[in-house]
C-alpha cells in the first residue's frame, strides 16, 4: 500500500528546508524501494516545527519535526512511515496541544490538503458556500454576512455584511471586488497563509461577494514580496476557469465572475485600501480622501468592495454553515474567529485561529510558550507596528475590537510580536515615527514631517537633551498627527510611542508616572 | 523681495471650484449662509466671511486634502474634518474657530516652518504668509532638525525659477499641470519626508516636459515657483500697487 507523506509547501516551511527535506524523503523511499506517494501540502502553522512532516497512518496523521534532509534516513530507519516513535515525532498530529485547543474555521484545511487540488479542496466542504450563495438571491447572501457579525480583518474592523450592502446598493457598472493582499503589518502571516496554502477560499470568497454586491471582476493586490502566493493564485485562478467555477457563467447560473493578480510595489501604504486603489490603477500610492467611500466610488471611479484576504476566506464557511454558526464564536461585538499570528520572541511561533475573547496572556503563554529566550515578557505589540505597546499589566486584555481600543491598542490584522525584558522601549518607539517617515506616502504634512520630527525628538530625549521640553514637544506632535493626518499611518503612528512612554518611561530616560502620555 | 509681491493678487480664493446644486443651507460659526450642493465646507464658510486657513486648496483645482490647515469641527462628527474635502450638507452646523483647532492648526504650520527658510518668513507675501498671519504662526519649536533648505535651485527655465527650499508638497503645481494644462510634466518623487516635486524624471525644467505655460508657477501658494521677472524690474513690478 502506498503512503502518503506530506510536506509543507508554504513560505516559511520552504524558508527552513522544505524543498529539500521532500527530496530526501522521495529519494530514501526509492532507495528502499517503499512505495511512498510525497504530497506537498499547505502548512498548520506551527512554524517552530516546520519543516513538519506527516505520515498517514492507518491512526491518523503522525507528525514529525523540524525535519531536515539530514534527519531523513534516521526516520526511516526508525520506522516513521508506521508513525513509530523518534526524537522529532510529534504525535498525531490533531492532539498537538497548540493544534487542538484551537477553533479552525477560516484555516479549516491548513495541512490537510493540496493548495492546488480543487478536488481536494471540494471534499473538505470547499464549494459549499458559493453553492448555496448562487440557489439565494444577492441581497440574502448580504444579510447572511451581515448576520454572521464578520468584521474586516485588515485591521479597521468594518462590518463586511455592512460595507457589501452600500456596494450593493450603490449606482453604477461595473462593480469590482478588491482583495487587499498587502499584508505589509510586522508579524503578520495569515494573508499569506491562505494564499498560498488554500487559495479557493479566497477565490471563492471573492465569487460570493461579486455575486452579493452585482460586481463580476475582481483583482487582487498582491505585495511583491509573496511570489509563491502569486504563482498559487494564478494556478487557481486557472483550475476554476476550466472547472466552469469561474467564468461567463459560474455552473450554468448565469453569474460572470472572473479575476486576476496584481502585484505591488513595495510600499507600506499601499495596503490602506484608498493608497492601494490609486496603485491598482497605476498611479503612485497616495491617499484619497474620503468620502466618497471606496464602496460608493472606489476602483477608476466605480462601487468597490475592498475586503482583506482572511475577511473575504471566512466567507465560504458563513455561506456553507450559515452566518448563525460564525457569530456563535467570540465575544461582545467581536464575532466568529480569529487567525492570530504569534511571532517576535516567543518559543512556539504559529497561527493561532481562536474566536475573540481569548486573552494576550493566554495568547502567549499557553499557546506561544513563552518567550523563546526564556527570559520573562516585557512587552508586546498586538496588530502591527502602528499597534499600542502593552506591558505585562496588560496581558489579561481579552482579544476584542472593543476592549483592546478601550486600552488604546488594536486588534488590526492580528498580529502578536512579543519582547522580552531586554528590549529597549525608546528604541522601539524611534523606529515606529522611522517607520511612518520611510513608509508615509508623503500627501499629507503631519505625517509627511511630523514623522521624521518625532524620530529626532525622541533621539533628542534618548541623548538627555532638554528632556522635559522635548517631552511635551513630543506629546505635542503625537496629538497632531492623530487628529490631523489623512490617513491611519500618520494618524496612528503616535499610538506605539504613546505606550511606550506611559508603560515604559524609564527606558526614556524619564521618571515613572509623572503624566499621562495620552493626550485626549 | 517677499514685499515686492505683496497684494498682487485680487479677489477671494474660494478654495475648491464652483458648482451649481441646489442651493443647501447651513451655518458656519454661527452665521447661516447657503452654497450649492457639491460645495466644499471651505466654499461655505469662505462665503460666509469665515474663510478657514488653507495651503494646497485652491479654487482653481479639485480638492486634495493634503495640508491639514483647514481642519473643522462639525456637530455631529467625530474628529476634525478638513473643510475642502467634507461636502456641505443642509442643516450641517460648523465651527472654523475654537482653541483646540487653533491648536492642531498651529501644530501642522509649525511642522510646515520646520522645513522653511527663515529668512523668508518675515516680511514676505504669498499664501503661506497669508496663512501665517490668519494663525498668528510664525516661528516652530523644532530645533536642527533634518530639511531641505540646501536644496539647490533650478532656474534652468527663462521665465520662471524653482527654489525647492520652500517648497512644501503641496502638490498645487503637480495638479495645475495635470489638469489645466495636461502635460503631466510634474510629479512627486519619494516617499514621506523624501517626497519632492520633480519635472520629468528628475530633471531640470527646461529639460523635461514642461511647455512653460506657466500653471504651476500660478498655483504655488508659497512662490516657490515664481517669475523671474519678478525680481528683474520688469514691468510687473511697475504695476505693483506697492510699486
Amino acid at each position: 500500500m502506498t503512503i502518503k507523506v506530506c510536506v509543507p509547501r508554504d513560505a516559511t516551511a520552504l524558508s527552513l528546508g522544505a524543498d529539500a527535506t521532500a527530496r530526501a524523503i522521495a529519494a530514501e523511499c526509492q532507495r528502499l524501494r517503499q512505495p511512498v506517494q510525497v504530497v506537498r501540502t499547505s502548512s498548520r502553522g506551527l512554524f517552530w516545527l516546520e519543516p513538519f512532516v506527516e505520515v498517514e497512518t492507518p491512526q491518523g496523521r503522525v507528525g514529525y519535526g523540524p525535519v531536515e534532509a539530514e534527519d531523513v534516513p534516521g526516520l526511516f530507519a526508525a520506522g516513521f512511515l508506521q508513525g513509530s516513535a523518534h526524537q522529532l515525532a510529534q504525535g498525531n498530529v490533531d492532539a498537538i496541544p497548540f493544534l487542538a485547543r484551537q477553533e479552525r474555521l477560516c484555516f479549516a484545511r491548513a495541512g490537510l490538503t493540496d493548495p492546488l487540488s480543487l478536488a481536494e479542496y471540494e471534499a473538505h466542504r470547499g464549494l459549499r458556500g458559493l453553492r448555496n450563495a448562487l440557489g439565494m438571491s444577492p441581497a440574502a447572501v448580504v444579510e447572511e454576512v451581515v448576520d454572521s457579525g464578520l468584521r474586516g480583518r485588515g485591521g479597521a474592523g468594518f462590518p463586511t455584511g455592512i460595507k457589501w450592502r452600500t456596494v450593493a446598493g450603490a449606482l453604477g457598472t461595473p462593480k469590482y471586488v478588491v482583495v487587499n493582499a498587502d499584508e505589509g503589518d510586522s508579524g503578520t502571516y495569515s494573508d499569506r497563509m491562505v494564499m498560498e496554502g488554500d487559495p479557493f477560499v479566497l477565490l471563492e470568497g471573492m465569487a460570493i461577494a461579486g455575486y452579493a454586491t452585482g460586481a463580476s471582476y475582481g483583482y487582487v493586490y498582491l505585495r511583491s514580496e509573496y511570489p509563491h502566493a502569486a504563482r498559487v493564485l494564478n494556478q487557481a485562478i486557472a483550475t476554476l476557469r476550466a472547472a466552469d467555477w469561474y467564468g461567463a457563467s459560474i455552473q450554468g447560473s448565469g453569474f460572470a465572475f472572473d479575476a486576476e493578480v496584481r502585484i505591488g510595489a513595495g510600499a507600506y501604504i499601499c495596503g490602506e485600501e484608498t493608497a492601494l486603489l490609486e496603485s491598482l490603477e497605476g498611479k503612485r500610492g497616495m491617499i484619497r480622501y474620503k468620502p466618497p467611500l471606496p464602496a460608493i466610488k472606489g476602483l477608476f471611479g466605480q462601487p468597490t468592495v475592498v475586503n482583506n484576504v482572511v475577511s473575504l476566506a471566512s466567507v465560504p464557511i458563513i455561506l456553507d454553515r450559515g452566518g448563525k454558526y460564525y457569530a456563535d464564536f467570540g465575544m461582545g461585538r467581536s464575532r466568529g474567529t480569529l487567525p492570530i499570528q504569534l511571532a517576535g520572541n516567543v518559543k512556539r511561533a504559529g497561527l493561532v485561529e481562536k474566536a475573540f475573547g481569548v486573552t494576550l496572556r493566554e495568547l502567549i503563554e499557553d499557546y506561544g510558550g513563552g518567550t523563546r529566550s526564556g527570559r520573562p515578557v516585557r512587552a508586546v505589540q498586538v496588530g502591527g507596528p502602528l499597534g499600542a505597546y502593552f506591558d505585562q499589566s496588560l496581558l489579561d486584555l481579552p482579544l476584542d475590537y472593543e476592549a483592546l481600543a478601550a486600552k488604546k491598542g488594536m486588534v488590526g490584522h492580528g498580529g502578536i510580536v512579543v519582547f522580552d525584558d531586554t528590549v529597549d522601549m525608546a528604541e522601539q518607539a524611534r523606529y515606529a515615527m522611522e517607520f511612518c517617515a520611510v513608509e508615509s506616502c508623503g500627501k499629507c504634512t503631519p505625517c509627511r514631517i511630523g514623522s521624521t520630527r518625532g524620530r529626532e525628538l525622541i533621539e533628542k530625549i534618548v541623548r538627555g537633551e532638554n528632556v522635559a521640553r522635548n517631552h511635551r514637544q513630543l506629546l505635542a506632535l503625537c496629538d497632531v498627527m492623530e487628529n490631523a493626518s489623512l490617513c491611519a499611518l500618520g494618524g496612528m503612528a503616535p499610538w506605539p510611542v504613546l505606550s511606550a512612554l506611559q508603560y515604559f518611561p524609564g527606558d526614556f530616560g524619564l521618571p515613572a508616572g509623572k503624566e499621562p502620555a495620552h493626550v485626549v | 523681495m517677499w514685499s515686492e509681491l505683496r497684494n498682487l493678487r485680487e479677489g477671494v480664493d474660494l478654495g475648491t471650484p464652483p458648482r451649481d446644486g441646489a442651493a443647501v443651507s447651513l451655518t458656519v460659526d454661527g452665521k447661516p449662509v447657503t452654497a450649492p450642493a457639491g460645495s466644499s465646507v471651505m466654499v461655505a464658510a469662505a462665503l460666509a466671511r469665515c474663510p478657514v486657513p488653507k495651503l494646497c486648496a485652491t479654487d482653481t483645482l479639485e480638492a486634495f486634502g493634503s495640508c491639514r490647515m483647514c481642519l473643522v469641527e462639525i456637530q455631529g462628527r467625530k474628529g476634525f474634518p478638513a473643510a475642502c474635502t467634507t461636502l456641505v450638507e443642509p442643516g450641517m452646523v460648523v465651527t472654523t474657530q475654537t482653541a483646540r483647532l487653533q491648536e492642531l492648526r498651529k501644530g501642522v504650520l509649525e511642522l510646515y516652518l520646520s522645513d522653511f527658510p527663515a529668512g523668508d518668513v518675515p516680511g514676505g507675501w504669498s499664501e503661506l504668509h497669508e496663512t501665517m498671519q490668519q494663525t498668528g504662526v510664525t516661528t516652530h519649536p523644532y530645533v536642527a532638525g533634518e530639511n531641505h533648505l540646501q536644496a539647490a535651485v533650478d532656474a534652468s527655465n527663462p521665465y520662471f525659477l524653482f527654489d525647492p527650499t520652500k517648497c512644501i508638497v503641496c502638490s498645487r503645481c503637480v495638479r495645475a499641470c495635470e489638469d489645466i494644462q495636461g502635460t503631466f510634466a510634474l510629479t512627486i518623487e519619494g516617499r514621506g519626508f523624501q517626497s519632492k516635486v520633480v519635472a520629468s524624471q528628475g530633471e531640470c525644467f527646461l529639460d523635461s516636459e514642461c511647455v512653460s505655460c506657466g500653471a504651476c508657477v500660478q498655483a504655488c501658494p508659497t512662490h516657490s515657483l515664481v517669475e523671474k521677472s519678478l525680481f528683474e524690474g520688469g514691468e510687473y513690478r511697475a504695476q505693483s500697487p506697492q510699486a
